[in-house]
C-alpha cells in the first residue's frame, strides 16, 4: 500500500536548544486511525507540526509521496488538515463563516465553491446555521466542532488533531468522538485521553522525550501496563 | 465568561441596519465634521443635529436606555480634559472660590465653552453609537477596507476585536488566582505582583500570536488576505445619502 505519511530519521531542535524530536521513524497508511500518546513534553505536538511543514527538521517528511518543501507547501496543506489544541487559536475570524472559509479562499477556490465547502463542512460537524455567529459566543464543544470544520472545508486526506477532547465534559467528548468516527479520512490524533484512543484508534504510537518508543496495535499497547507506567501514562 | 459587545444590537433589522456600511461610515464622518465645525453660539444647529440623530436612533430600533448608557461612557474623558477650561478662560467672573491657598475664579465664557465641548462630544458619540450598533463589526471593517483603509489596519482591528475578550478573560483568571493567594502584604509587594501579571500577559499574548499564525499557515495563509463577497450599494443607500446630505446642509443655509 502507498504510505500517506513517511518519516525517516527525523530530528528537530527548538531554538532554545531543547531537542523536540530524536530520530523519529513513522509510516502511516491510508485510512488508518493512529493515536500518538505520551507524557507532557514528549514531542507529540512537535511531531504533528512537522506533518504540514509548520516546523521542518533535518530530514524529509513525505506526505502522499510529496516531500515537505517550500514548493509543495500549498499542496501539502490542502492534503493535511491540522487542528490545534486550543480552538481559541484556531478560530481567529470575526464570525464562523469567515473562519471556515479561510482555508478554501487561500487555496483560490471560486466564490461559489467556497460557499459550498463551508456549508458542507458545517453540516459535517453538525453546526449548520452557525455561519454568522461570533466564535467568542460559542461553548467549548461548539468551538471544537467549528475548529474541525475549518479544516474539513479543505477536504483533506489526512486529519491531524492535537488533543481533540481536552477541556470537554464527557457528553461533548463522546459526541465529538462519534463525529470523528464518521469522518472517513486518515486520522492522526495526539492525546492523553486513553478512552478516546481505545474508542477511535486502531494503532497507537507512544512517544517519550522526543523518541518514538512503541508503535503497534492499540489493544496491545494499552494492555501493556509496564510500558504505560514507564512512560507516565498509567499510575 | 460573557462580555457585552460593541456591536451588540447589530443583529436587529431596520432600514439603517440594512444600509451599506460605507454609506453609514461616510454619513457618520460628515455628521461629526458638521457638528465640530459649527460655531459655538449656534445653538439652533446643535438642536437640529440632535433631532436628526434622535430620529435615526428611533428608526434603528435601538433600546434608548442602552444608547443613553453607552453615550455616558464618554463623559469622564471629556470632563477630564475640559473641566479646567472655565478656570483658565478670561472674561466675566461667574464665581470665585478659595481653595486652600489659591484663589480660583470661574468665568462665564469658560463655562460656555465647557458646555459647548460637552454637547459636541455627546452628539458625536451618539452618531458613533448609531454607527457601531447598527453595523456588524465584520461588515464595518469590510466597508473601511473598500474605502481604502490599509489592510494592516483592518487586520489589527479585526484581531483586536476577536481577542480582546480572550485577553480580558485571561486577566480575570490571573486576578482570581492572585486574590486567592493574597494575604495582604505591603503596597510595594502588590505593585510587584501587578508588574509580573502585566509581563506574563504580554508573554502569553505573544505566544498566542505565534500559535494563531501557525494555525493560519496550516490553512494555506501566505501573507495575502483574501475576502469573499464585496459590498454593494443599493438604491436605499443613494436615497439615504442624498437626504442626509441635504439635512446637514440645511442649517448652514438657514442659520449661518
Amino acid at each position: 500500500m502507498d504510505k500517506v505519511i513517511e518519516i525517516k530519521n527525523l530530528s528537530f531542535n527548538y531554538p532554545d536548544g531543547h531537542q523536540g524530536l530524536k530520530n523519529a521513524d513513522l509510516n502511516v497508511y491510508p485510512g488508518e486511525n493512529m493515536a500518538v500518546i505520551g507524557p507532557n513534553g514528549a514531542g507529540k505536538s512537535t511531531l504533528l507540526l512537522h506533518l504540514n511543514g509548520i516546523l521542518r527538521g533535518n530530514s524529509t517528511v513525505k506526505i502522499c509521496g510529496l516531500a515537505v518543501e517550500e514548493k509543495n507547501l500549498k499542496e501539502i496543506r490542502k492534503k493535511v488538515g491540522l487542528i490545534f489544541q486550543n480552538p481559541e487559536d484556531q478560530l481567529f475570524s470575526l464570525n464562523v463563516f469567515d473562519d471556515v472559509a479561510f482555508g478554501p479562499i487561500n487555496m483560490g477556490y471560486s466564490e461559489l465553491e467556497v460557499k459550498q465547502r463551508v456549508t458542507q463542512a458545517l453540516e459535517w460537524v453538525g453546526m449548520a446555521g452557525y455561519e454568522q455567529r461570533s466564535p467568542h459566543h460559542l461553548s467549548v464543544g461548539e468551538k471544537k466542532r467549528i475548529a474541525i470544520a475549518t479544516v474539513l472545508s479543505l477536504n483533506p486526506e489526512i486529519l491531524v488533531i492535537d488533543e481533540p477532547t481536552s477541556n470537554l465534559d464527557p457528553r461533548s467528548k463522546w459526541s465529538l468522538i462519534e463525529l470523528l468516527m464518521q469522518l472517513p479520512m486518515t486520522k492522526i490524533i495526539a492525546t492523553h485521553d486513553l478512552e478516546l484512543v481505545r474508542a477511535l484508534c486502531g494503532r497507537t504510537v507512544v512517544m517519550d522525550e522526543g523518541k518514538i518508543v512503541a508503535d503497534g496495535n492499540t489493544e496491545d499497547i494499552l494492555d501493556d501496563v509496564t510500558l504505560l507506567k514507564t512512560h507516565g501514562l498509567a499510575h | 465568561m460573557k462580555h457585552s459587545f460593541i456591536d451588540e444590537y447589530s443583529g436587529l433589522d431596520s432600514f439603517i441596519h440594512r444600509l451599506d456600511p460605507r454609506t453609514k461610515l461616510i454619513a457618520s464622518l460628515a455628521f461629526i465634521v458638521a457638528v465640530v465645525l459649527t460655531p459655538a453660539s449656534n445653538w439652533r444647529v446643535f438642536a437640529f443635529c440632535f433631532c436628526i440623530i434622535v430620529a435615526l436612533l428611533i428608526f434603528s430600533k435601538l433600546p434608548p436606555i442602552y444608547v443613553m448608557k453607552r453615550s455616558l461612557a464618554i463623559f469622564p474623558f471629556v470632563l477630564l480634559i475640559a473641566v479646567f477650561i472655565p478656570f483658565f478662560k478670561e472674561g466675566e467672573v461667574a464665581g470665585s472660590y478659595n481653595i486652600w491657598m489659591w484663589q480660583v475664579s470661574v468665568t462665564y465664557s469658560g463655562l460656555f465653552i465647557l458646555a459647548n465641548v460637552v454637547v459636541k462630544a455627546w452628539l458625536c458619540i451618539l452618531a458613533l453609537i448609531l454607527l457601531s450598533s447598527t453595523t456588524r463589526l465584520a461588515d464595518l471593517l469590510k466597508g473601511l477596507k473598500q474605502l481604502g483603509v490599509p489592510q494592516v489596519m483592518i487586520l489589527i482591528l479585526s484581531f483586536m476585536y476577536r481577542y480582546i475578550f480572550v485577553l480580558v478573560d485571561e486577566v480575570m483568571r490571573m486576578q482570581q488566582a492572585r486574590d486567592s493567594r493574597n494575604f495582604g502584604g505591603r503596597r510595594l509587594h502588590q505593585l510587584k505582583t501587578i508588574g509580573n501579571m502585566v509581563g506574563t500577559l504580554f508573554i502569553r499574548s505573544y505566544e498566542r500570536g505565534e500559535r494563531i499564525y501557525a494555525a493560519m499557515l496550516a490553512r494555506g495563509f501566505d501573507g495575502q488576505v483574501r475576502t469573499l463577497h464585496k459590498l454593494s450599494f443599493r438604491q436605499a443607500d443613494a436615497y439615504f445619502g442624498a437626504v442626509f446630505c441635504l439635512m446637514l446642509i440645511f442649517p448652514c443655509v438657514m442659520w449661518w
